[in-house]
């Protein structure tokens, strides 16, 4: 069932047009990878999606429910979360209070929440015994699970992350990863940018392929990581098959 | 001995008129950068409503504790109305404009609320009716009143009060939060531009019983009362390190005590001197103030 439906989403900055009408679409249980090289415009189009930056043009609906250019606050409630480039932690707060956070929305149902940041805590136990660090202080994989773990709080439908693996060993990496994957099982609908293509396109069930502001190609993510343009832009030339 | 004592005393009762003014220049300035320069018209309009209310209470036959009481609440909750109103209408439409058409913006809100007062009160001195008389007590030596006892206790009161909500209510939470990244907190879902209103409203109604409590302690008001208050207490709040909320509380109660002193040693035509001074020393040697170590560490 599709989950996220984007058609001709325009968006620029000033003067510049960044993305030049794009489409795309992800379904619930399926993970959705957008590839693209520096300055494509991947993280352009998450905020775009989450309420941060305006549409210029097109439409993006989420569940049956056209949801551009609503504020931020209304998507997120609507059921789309956004674990953005660089994680975006509340550098001063507790893991705890970060946590909390994510489930502003549910604020006044104190109990339920408990019960939700608890379950966070099952998911990614090594916050548990850093809950009253402050955020700023851990290291980026611990980072990448408290930014993961306070998007999950509200139960998104459409869970969107912008290159989680920034930055994070190998090892880490594989966690995060197969953390999305047990998501998408539970039938989450997962977007997810990432630089790493070839790691990316194995947990993919299909990708996207963005260049200068426009879908360039798009398919199977076992196809697409056969493809020959794909392997020459993005797995380090035909080497990789 | 006795005057030194009655100095501290007298300095920590004016320290906490700064201290409320100055926690609503760093609260605004930790979520949105920007300095409210008319927050020093928005005390002085508290001072005016409460002397409104406090003068309609001395000519009922109300008992004066009560009637203060709904001096400082009517006043708290109609200042910081206007402080909504003004976000609202001044700030909110520039809040991604240069940082020069706010400054400007805010020195015409001031003017408008300084020009507003003027044409319903005029240009005169009002006087707070006497509800509460001088009586009060002997410490060390030195004449201690009851209303500067009062003022003292309902500032830490209050002072205390806005930390614990700072840091214990979602809502103080979600102020911390878009304190230090705003996007970010618009994905959590917070409504940001209703919680820029709330700070804006308790800044104001800060500031509204800092005016109340000044009306009772000088006994005289007037139109252009804030543009002093209002220069300590932005200047208590640079001192603090603007934006850290006990940096505002520590920094009013040291300017007050700054001035006591320098009146009782120096003079007291010098205080708006070494006041400014402390300003521009601050700016100088240590922009981010006594308490403002890190940049995140805002609030
Ligand atoms: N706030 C902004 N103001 C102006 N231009 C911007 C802004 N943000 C992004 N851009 C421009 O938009 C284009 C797309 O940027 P975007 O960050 O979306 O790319 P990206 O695909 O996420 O790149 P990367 O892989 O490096 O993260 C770039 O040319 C960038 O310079
Ligand atoms: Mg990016």
């Amino acid at each position: 069932m599709t989950l996220l439906n984007v058609e001709g989403l325009q968006v620029g900055y000033g003067k510049v047009e960044v993305l030049h009408g794009i489409g795309l679409t992800v379904g619930t249980g399926e993970i959705v990878a957008l590839l693209g090289s520096n300055g494509a415009g991947k993280t352009t189009t998450l905020r775009t999606l989450s309420g941060l930056e305006p549409a210029r043009g097109g439409k993006v609906m989420l569940d049956g429910q056209a949801i551009t250019n609503l504020p931020a606050h209304k998507i997120a409630a609507l059921g789309l979360a956004h674990v953005p480039e660089r994680r975006r932690l509340f550098a001063p707060l507790t893991v705890e209070e970060n946590l909390k956070l994510g489930g502003y929305l549910i604020r006044n149902q104190q109990a339920e929440l408990k019960r939700r940041i608890d379950a966070m805590y099952v998911l990614f136990p090594r916050l548990l015994e850093r809950r009253l660090q402050l955020a700023g202080t851990l290291s980026g994989g611990e980072q990448q699970m408290v930014a993961i773990a306070r998007a999950l709080i509200l139960q998104p439908k459409l869970l969107v992350l912008d290159e989680p693996s920034m930055g994070l060993a190998p090892l880490v990496v594989r966690s995060i990863f197969a953390i999305i994957k047990r998501l998408r099982d539970q039938g989450m609908g997962i977007l997810l940018v990432e630089q790493n293509a070839r790691q990316t396109l194995k947990i993919a069930d299909r990708a996207y392929v963005l260049e200068n502001g426009g879908i360039m190609l798009e398919g199977d993510a076992a196809t697409l990581a056969q493809d020959r343009r794909v392997q020459a832009a993005y797995l380090g030339g035909a080497a990789a098959a | 001995m006795s005057e030194f004592i009655q100095l501290v005393v007298a300095g920590l009762t004016t320290g906490s008129f700064y201290a409320l003014v100055a926690l609503g220049y760093t609260m605004v300035y930790g979520i949105v950068r920007l300095i409210n320069f008319a927050h020093g018209d928005i005390f002085m309009v508290g001072a005016f409503i409460g002397w409104t209310v406090l003068t309609a209470v001395a000519a009922s036959h109300m008992p004066w504790g009560i009637g203060l009481l709904l001096a400082l609440i009517l006043a708290m909750l109609l200042t910081g109305g206007i402080g909504v109103v003004i976000e609202r209408f001044a700030y909110q439409p520039l809040l991604s404009a240069p940082p020069l058409s706010i400054l400007i913006t805010a020195l015409g809100v001031s003017i408008a609320l300084e020009n507003g007062v003027l044409l319903i009160f005029g240009a005169g001195f009002n006087t707070y009716p006497h509800l509460i008389g001088s009586e009060g007590f002997m410490l060390g030596g030195a004449h201690i009143t009851n209303i500067q006892v009062g003022i003292i206790v309902l500032s830490f009161l209050l002072m205390g009060g806005l930390y614990l909500f700072v840091h214990h209510t979602f809502i103080g939470t979600a102020m911390r939060a878009l304190a230090v990244d705003r996007d970010a907190a618009r994905l959590m879902g917070i409504n940001v531009e209703r919680v820029i209103q709330i700070t804006f409203f308790l800044g104001s109604s800060l500031a509204a019983v800092a005016g109340v409590m000044e009306g009772l302690y000088y006994t005289e008001i007037n139109f252009f009362m804030g543009f002093v208050v209002g220069l300590r207490a932005f200047t208590a709040a640079v001192l603090g390190g603007i934006g850290n909320i006990p940096g505002a509380m520590a920094g009013g109660l040291l300017i007050g005590l700054l001035e006591a002193f320098s009146a009782g040693y120096i003079s007291s035509r010098w205080t708006d001197v070494i006041v400014f001074l402390v300003l521009i020393g601050t700016l100088v040697i240590k922009p981010t103030g006594l308490f403002g170590e890190r940049v995140v560490e805002r609030m």
